[in-house]
């Protein structure tokens, strides 16, 4: 059973801006074990998957599709079950996780919060778990006794990284877990959370806008823009020799030191990134593409097979030849 | 591109600046820094969050005053009487992190690039004067950006704006401390093009503050790796970043995605803090090739542990501040 699955998964933000089509549209799924890079820049709604994975949206906000965690659906489950369903099924790591610790709590009491309340377990046994963890996340017992404000900020999001394991979730999302830390301190985090999916069988999606960093710790990557996967394969494939010109302007923007032909020759991609209340019509990437064609503007373009693993949303990528004929009829089928 | 004979624009002199931490504690943000910047050159200033690369930069701009060590500006030592600093800066100018933060939401674009020309009392063309810098900063028709508000425009214009405040009074020296941390991916490119750009079209010299190595790469003609409030290594970017000698800039480069070094090397713990400074090789406690027993076959464990170092001199070529480093380049079995 997949430990994520979500399936045409649409979001709609309505304030005073109007309405905001925040997702469009979005199919993943993840088995145990699995890690996913999503990634994309500020308001290509990255971030909104990740709260409705949980169903952490603001109220008022439009959700369909589904969301299956571990075989249950989120979007119908009862309050009551979705409280417990958080932490102990699934966990995320915020980018500012690490402000929200309670700055008059020793850190081993709020590591233990959750496992008081998901298992019912004394407070002194749930601390000691809470040691434990930290001790997997690399922080010495006698930390465990600090006020948030004694640890730098990487041992804060390293605390926030015990406390997502803490109930054993079959699911963590790192939404920008490492982004505003330490070059040093982002690989020790990133070589930790690697090694605990793969120790405990865990799925991950990380969340990031620095592909290089994705691709080297995820198996697959998915690339947004506006709303909508423009891409979605393999991580070396997808970083190495992405197929959408996005996806392509997204690799390239940070550069492999080393490499003479980005030496003194940075990439970027003009124009910014879309309006959601105002997107183009068509391709919502034509305004900004590269390779723009005259059908760029009036066609929809959804993803499609490049390879059987790797898929792509761009009118330049030929459909796969018929050579897997029961996958394209089950496409059809949808 | 600078043949190293140049006279440095721009030049720190055994530069140290230090705080009293609450307690009496002496943080050493900079202890002993020889820098120079050279007409029309990019130099990155790389580091993790408190090694003392921004106050080593607000200092460059005569922002903090030094402890000790002399700023000099066109070989002139910096005065820090307010007329003479105000001289100062105008002619090298700072430019922040975040734009956001950098700009008055409720001045128009307009306003925010002709305060500086307001401060310093220039008052003829100033219509002429921000067109023309809001045009380098690649915001155009400048006009049409004029009455625009900050939140009008997105993460990658407002930085324009803010490198069009600081190109407004024709500075020779830019001081970016993260200048694309804030922004988007795609974006970070272009803004980068830009400082490269207006180096090749104004022949515009800029110290770059960065965590990023990356951005080095992409833009810097030479870089200075700093840790603890010492430089550690320094020398063009080619050789620095694809041949680091420091263990901490092999540690450093060696964690980026596509290292070319083979075995990515992660460092166990964090910089200690100012006011601790290690004896002996600051970096020793966290050292890799200390730790691996490298530096006592050659002979130098003893002096990481309890030799300092020094200052790196400004003569030519790549500099390291490392015994072990030292130790190899003088013995015959080194390559």
């Amino acid at each position: 059973m997949p430990a994520l699955e979500i399936d045409d998964l649409r979001i709609t933000y309505r304030g005073s801006r109007g309405v905001i089509p925040a997702v469009r549209g979005i199919s993943l799924s993840l088995e145990p074990g699995d890690t996913l890079g999503l990634a994309g820049e500020s308001g290509c709604g990255k971030s909104t998957v990740a709260a409705a994975a949980l169903r952490l949206l603001p109220p008022g906000t439009e959700v369909s599709g589904r969301i299956m965690l571990g075989g249950e659906d989120i979007l119908t489950m009862s309050f009551g079950r979705l409280r417990a369903v958080r932490w102990a099924g699934a966990s995320i790591v915020f980018q500012g996780a690490m402000h929200s610790l309670n700055p008059v709590h020793r850190i081993a009491r709020q590591v233990a919060e959750p496992i008081v309340l998901h298992e019912g377990v004394s407070t002194d046994a749930a601390e000691k778990r809470a040691i434990e963890l930290m001790a997997q996340v690399g922080l010495p017992a006698w930390r465990a006794r600090s006020y948030p404000h004694e640890l730098s900020g990487g041992q804060r999001q390293r605390v926030m990284i015990a406390m997502a394991l803490a109930c054993s979730p079959q699911l963590i999302i790192a939404d920008e877990a490492t982004t505003a830390l330490d070059v040093m301190i982002q690989a020790q985090v990133l070589a930790l959370l690697e090694g605990l999916v793969a120790d405990r069988n865990i799925a991950l999606i990380m969340i990031s806008h620095d592909l290089s960093v994705l691709a080297e710790t995820c198996a697959r990557l998915a690339v947004m823009y506006a709303g909508k996967l423009v891409e979605e394969g393999p991580s070396h494939e997808v970083f190495g020799h992405a197929r959408h010109p996005y996806a392509q302007a997204l690799s390239a923007a940070f550069p492999t030191v080393g490499d003479p032909a980005e030496r003194r020759n940075p990439h970027g991609l003009a124009g910014d990134p879309p309006d959601p209340a105002a997107l183009p019509t068509g391709c919502s990437f034509h305004p900004r593409c590269p390779v723009v064609m005259d059908t760029c503007a009036s066609t929809q373009v959804e993803l499609r097979h490049a390879r059987s693993d790797w898929q792509a949303a761009c009118l330049r990528v030929e459909p796969m030849a018929p050579a897997q004929p029961a996958m394209l009829a089950e496409e059809k089928h949808d | 591109m600078t043949d190293g004979t140049a006279e440095p624009i721009l030049s720190a002199r055994d530069l140290a600046v230090q705080f009293t931490a609450p307690g009496g504690r002496v943080a050493r943000a900079v202890d002993g820094v020889n820098l120079e910047l050279r007409e029309g050159e990019i130099l990155a200033l790389a580091g993790e969050s408190g090694c003392g690369k921004t106050t080593l930069a607000r200092t460059l701009l005569g922002l903090e005053r030094p402890t000790s060590g002399v700023v000099s500006y066109q070989g002139t030592p910096l005065r820090y009487s307010t007329r003479a600093l105000r001289a100062y800066r105008r002619a090298a100018q700072l430019v922040l992190q975040d734009p956001t933060g950098a700009l008055n939401p409720r001045h128009t674009v307009y306003e925010a690039v002709a305060e500086g020309l307001r401060i310093h009392g220039i008052h003829e063309n100033e219509r002429d004067r921000v067109a023309d810098a809001l045009s380098r900063a690649g915001l155009r028709p400048a006009e049409k950006f004029f009455l625009a508000y900050p939140h009008e425009l997105s993460g990658g214009q407002r930085q324009r704006v803010v490198i069009a405040g600081a190109l407004v009074l024709d500075p020779q020296v830019i001081i970016a401390d993260e200048p694309v941390a804030s922004l988007d991916a795609s974006v970070r490119g272009e803004i980068l093009a830009l400082l490269l750009r207006l180096r090749d079209e104004l022949g515009l010299a800029a110290v770059v503050v960065t965590h990023d190595l990356g951005l080095a790469w992409n833009i810097a003609d030479r870089i200075a790796v700093m840790y603890l409030g010492r430089i550690v290594e320094e020398g063009t970017v080619d050789d620095v970043l694809t041949r680091p000698q420091h263990p901490y800039t092999q540690a450093l480069v060696s964690v980026l995605p596509n290292s070319a070094l083979a075995d990515p090397v992660v460092l166990s713990g964090e910089p200690p803090d100012a006011t601790q400074v290690p004896h002996g090789c600051r970096f020793h406690p966290r050292c890799q090739v200390l730790a691996s027993g490298l530096s006592a076959q050659a002979g130098v464990d003893d002096a990481c542990r309890t030799k300092d170092l020094g200052m790196l001199t400004l003569d030519q070529g790549s500099h390291v501040a490392c015994h072990y480093a030292a130790a190899r380049a003088g013995s015959p079995a080194a390559p």
